[in-house]
């Protein structure tokens, strides 16, 4: 009976697994008439975990022979990836109702795809970690191709799948050179085992960087970028919302907790790589952005840019820099959903568009929305006293503590950089005159923004329940 | 010190003012008409709660005073609001230029006027908020915050360049601020804390201070605006509407003066010493050479623009002389220049208004239509120009007389810059008043109506008064100004023992 409580360490994981083959029961046997419920059903489901997870005590001892930790930081990035993956639901509904492909299979495969993020988060051996990533991406290769009359869509799911593969076979590559070398695959008996070996070996160099190349993959950090922009432009744009702010939760989780918790003693090693990544993701995010016309293309660049800071939070190396990539994850999803649900609110008529220009005098045709959209932009700017600022704010800090000043540096003159394209959108909805006017937005667009917007402007008013959380999650992985 | 947070209240009143905005709908008349007074009067109840700061003000504390402390983000970064006598005075002088802003509004913008206020309600608060910050991440809250709602002004009520310049406008400081944000987080993790009053009593290792110093003075050099990173300002001015060009030149650039004032003087007093001859270098730069380009402008408010820039450029050479005259002479004149441009600029909007152009061939004899119009500006250029009995003198002359007594060729380059200001100034005020009125289009001009006579009267009577009797603010800043050269050469000092044993 020793086993029984270790069950109740993945309550939540376990209420969304089976949730989701109920939900494929339903949808089987009743027929794509109940859409509609399992949509709302999946969306109470993950609202259940969220609960589960923030009720369950704190457990910081690995459960299931030390594969599976339930501790503060996992707690924290699952509640972040669980709201990322309800925002992005509701904001889905309507969309696909009016594009003409709602099925009950998405909401179902964003579950699951929610359940492997999960597994991802509380991961600590390499099997879990490759577990929870292949369920979560081969869920979302199928998201990405869902809209199957769509050529832009399949291209997506195509692409998706065949890069997407070729990174998991990197990391799967990479995690077998760390075991052959360190003969674990727990992280902490990696980090033991790294400790007594006194040297370094060069096949646990090799190792370390296939599975950083991986993970760099996985949060579509440069060099391992090319196939964001193509997969955010053609898949369908909620579900776009969805691998922006959800994936990204757990990839960037993925990543901090492998490199603190398996690698903490080859730090001066790993941390080159990502201090490349960083720069090249920061760099490339800013400069490809300029040019972008589409929306959703701007995102993935933007993306890829904050990306690059939230590695320069992990660059660090302490549990200041792992802080600050928490709170910057969490004001990352805000304003990720924020962005998404006004993009999805550019209807004009019954169709979609998602050019920048089609942006033009926003602020006569739609002034609430223009506002907060120009405010969410300007928080991805790093602009204070919005959300975003303090998000730079706390990785900078670590940076600049942990003494990589070139790094700050950089880091800052190319968020110049990356403003400058921000600021062109806030033009054109401020200072343009207006061409086409939107349909009004949905009630589910309206929630997701008021409430994505409201903490975007409002989190200067009272910042420390968020920083204090992320403290604690910083604190359980050192 | 007091029982109610009038800082705050100071602070954020204006947000009160934006609430009530909110709630107004519609476009028509009345309720323009409603949101007008709705400005108008918030600004000036926060002008009444600034002169209740300045009665209360004890001149003889060199510390801060009012101070407030409550948690904030956590850790060692708090809210933390306080004045001493180096911030009070652009704290009420802000509350003070706000009403004549919103006044110089009221018939120019008439499109999009509830946002156009909001953004100046927001504006005065993060303005305001600036001078009264003691925490430096607040500070840079307030200090960086304020981009948002100027670019906005720019952008959207601005000339036809107006894209361009806001985005000049904003990216140029921006860059420098996020240089003196490095410096704030290295500041953070080497002294643990973000208090400006720990920080003020903080030692910084000398090599460190270089680095801090050069970061935070990027900041301040772009707001200030110093040569040569000031080509933002003349399209800044030229392209915002009256009220932001007034907003810029009174308030904005006082930012980069008081910056250095409050952090870069005390904190890094060896980095000040040490670099002290470059700032010199670069505000006679300043004065000459951009006194030289404002003679050969075209268009008044670059004119004005680039006379602010020479301006400034006595006060930064002030600031660095290190002695008492030179630090007092630059706190004045910053407090003369915001109310003397701000005022030239509001005179500008004047006849921009009735004439649709700032060029100044365009203008020509308005004294013959425009006598009280004349008499005014004449105040204004006279300040300008630095004529003993204006409030200009006795900035400039005090600034001069430090810069003598820290170096004397600076100083004397230095004063060759009063003569190039009175150059241009009175080639632009005969331009623009005397002569005969030969243009057909200025026939019809009529001359100051009441709404510009309120707005033009007060400041004339403070630009007379500070001239003749300058004590209000000199005594104001005094017991501060000298606390703070007190530990900046006590610390140059003790640097200096060190290295001579």
């Amino acid at each position: 009976m020793t086993s029984l409580p270790q069950f109740a360490v993945a309550l939540p994981e376990i209420v969304l697994a089976i949730g989701a083959l109920v939900l494929v029961l339903v949808g089987a046997i009743a027929g794509d008439r109940t859409t509609g419920l399992i949509n709302g059903l999946a969306v109470a489901l993950l609202a259940v975990a969220g609960v589960l997870v923030l009720a369950a005590p704190v457990e910081t001892a690995p459960a299931f022979g030390g594969g599976f930790t339930a501790d503060a930081f996992a707690r924290f990035m699952k509640v972040l990836a669980y709201v990322a993956a309800i925002g992005a639901l509701a904001l889905s509904f309507d969309y696909m109702r009016r594009e003409g492909f709602a099925r009950y299979e998405y909401a179902v495969l964003v579950v699951l795809s929610t359940l492997g993020m999960s597994l991802m988060i509380s991961a600590s051996d390499l099997i879990t970690l490759y577990l929870g990533l292949e369920l979560q991406s081969l869920a979302l290769y199928v998201i990405a191709a869902i809209h199957r009359d769509d050529v832009r869509s399949t291209e997506a799911g195509l692409k998706y799948f065949v890069l997407g593969a070729l990174s998991s076979g990197m990391l799967l590559y990479g995690a077998s050179l760390v075991y052959g070398t360190t003969g674990a695959i727990g992280f902490a008996d990696i980090a033991a085992s790294i400790e007594d070996a006194q040297t370094v070996s060069l096949g646990l160099i090799f190792g370390i960087v296939f599975l950083l190349a991986g993970f760099a993959f996985k949060i579509s950090a440069v060099p391992f970028h090319m196939w964001t922009p193509d997969v955010y432009e053609g898949a369908p744009t909620p579900i776009t919302a969805f691998f922006a702010s959800a994936t990204k939760v757990a990839g960037v989780a993925m990543f901090v907790r492998a490199v603190s918790e398996a690698f903490p003693g080859v730090t001066q090693e790993w941390r080159q790589v990502v201090v490349f990544v960083a720069i090249a993701s920061m760099a490339l995010g800013s400069f490809a952005a300029i040019g972008q016309r589409n929306l959703k293309r701007l995102m993935a660049y933007s993306s890829i840019g904050h990306m690059g800071y939230v590695l320069v939070g992990l660059a660090a190396g302490t549990p200041e820099g792992v802080r600050g990539v928490a709170i910057y994850a969490a004001i990352y999803v805000a304003m990720t959903l924020g962005a998404f649900a006004c993009i999805l609110s550019m209807r004009v008529g019954d169709r979609y568009v998602e050019s920048i220009d089609d942006l033009a005098g926003l602020s006569r045709t739609k002034p609430a929305m223009a506002f907060v959209l120009s405010m969410i932009l300007f928080s991805l700017a790093g602009i204070p006293p919005l959300a975003g600022f303090f998000a730079k704010f706390y990785v900078f800090y670590a940076a600049v503590n942990a003494g990589l000043y070139p790094l700050a540096v950089i880091g800052f003159v190319l968020s110049v950089v990356g403003a400058f394209y921000y600021l062109r959108i806030v033009k054109i909805i401020y200072f343009d005159e207006p061409t086409v006017e939107f349909a009004p937005m949905t009630a589910a667009a309206k929630l997701v923004l008021t409430l994505a917007g409201g903490f975007t402007l409002l989190y200067f008013v009272y910042p420390a329940p968020l920083t204090s959380a992320a403290q604690a999650a910083a604190a359980s992985l050192f | 010190m007091t029982d109610w947070p009038i800082l705050s209240l100071l602070t954020f009143l204006p947000l009160v003012g934006v609430l009530f905005l909110l709630v107004i709908r519609g476009e028509d008349e009345f309720s323009l008409k409603n949101i007008r007074h709705i400005a108008l009067w918030t600004t000036v109840v926060n002008f009444v709660f600034a002169c209740v700061l300045w009665a209360k003000f004890d001149h003889a504390n060199a510390g801060f005073q009012f101070v407030e402390q409550a948690a904030w983000l956590g850790g060692a970064i708090n809210y933390r609001m306080g004045v001493d006598g180096i911030s009070t005075p652009f704290t009420i002088l802000t509350a003070f230029l706000m009403p004549f802003c919103i006044l110089a509004s009221w018939n120019s913008i008439t499109h999009r006027v509830k946002e156009y206020m909001i953004a100046f309600l927001v504006l005065e608060t993060l303005m305001i908020g600036v001078f009264c910050a003691l925490d430096l991440v607040l500070f840079y809250l307030f200090f960086e915050g304020g981009l948002i709602p100027m670019f906005l002004i720019i952008g959207i009520w601005g000339g036809k360049r107006r894209v361009y310049a806001s985005f000049k406008f904003f990216l140029y400081t921006l860059l420098g601020s996020l240089l003196m944000l490095v410096g704030i987080l290295a500041m953070y993790g080497t002294a643990g804390t973000t208090d400006i009053q720990a920080l003020l009593q903080y030692k910084f290792p000398a090599g460190m201070q270089t680095w801090l110093w050069l970061g935070f003075f990027a900041s301040f050099a772009v707001k200030m605006p110093m040569w040569p990173v000031h080509t933002w300002l003349p399209d800044a001015h030229v392209e915002a509407p009256t009220a932001g060009s007034v907003i810029l030149a009174g308030i904005l650039l006082k930012m980069g003066g008081y910056g250095f004032l409050r952090f870069s003087l005390p904190m890094f007093p060896l980095a000040s010493e040490q670099f002290a001859p470059l700032v010199f270098a670069l505000s006679v730069v300043a004065i000459i050479y951009t006194s030289l380009v404002a003679l050969m402008q075209e268009d008044i408010k670059k004119l004005i623009a680039y006379s602010s820039v020479a301006h400034m450029g006595f006060v930064t050479m002030g600031i660095f002389t290190l002695n008492a005259q030179g630090v007092q002479g630059a706190v004045f004149q910053m407090v003369s220049h915001g109310i003397v441009s701000g005022a030239l600029f509001l005179c500008v909007g004047v006849v921009y208004d009735r004439m649709h152009t700032r060029e100044i061939a365009a203008f020509g004899g308005l004294v013959n239509r425009m006598p009280w119009y004349a008499a005014a500006f004449l105040v204004f250029t006279m300040a300008n120009v630095g004529l003993p009995g204006t409030s200009g003198f006795v900035g400039e002359f005090l600034t001069l007389m430090g810069a003598f007594r820290a170096n004397t060729w600076v100083a004397f380059f230095a004063t060759t810059g009063v003569i190039l200001s009175a150059g241009y100034a009175l080639w632009l005020y005969r331009k623009v008043i005397f002569g005969e009125m030969t243009k057909p289009s200025l026939e019809g001009i009529a001359d100051l109506n009441r709404r510009e006579i309120a707005i033009l009267v007060p400041l004339v009577l403070l630009t007379v008064l500070f001239g003749v009797w300058p004590a209000p603010i000199l005594d104001m800043s005094a017991a501060s100004v000298d606390g703070i050269l007190n530990t900046a050469t006590a610390a140059i000092e003790a640097a200096g023992k060190t290295a001579a044993r």
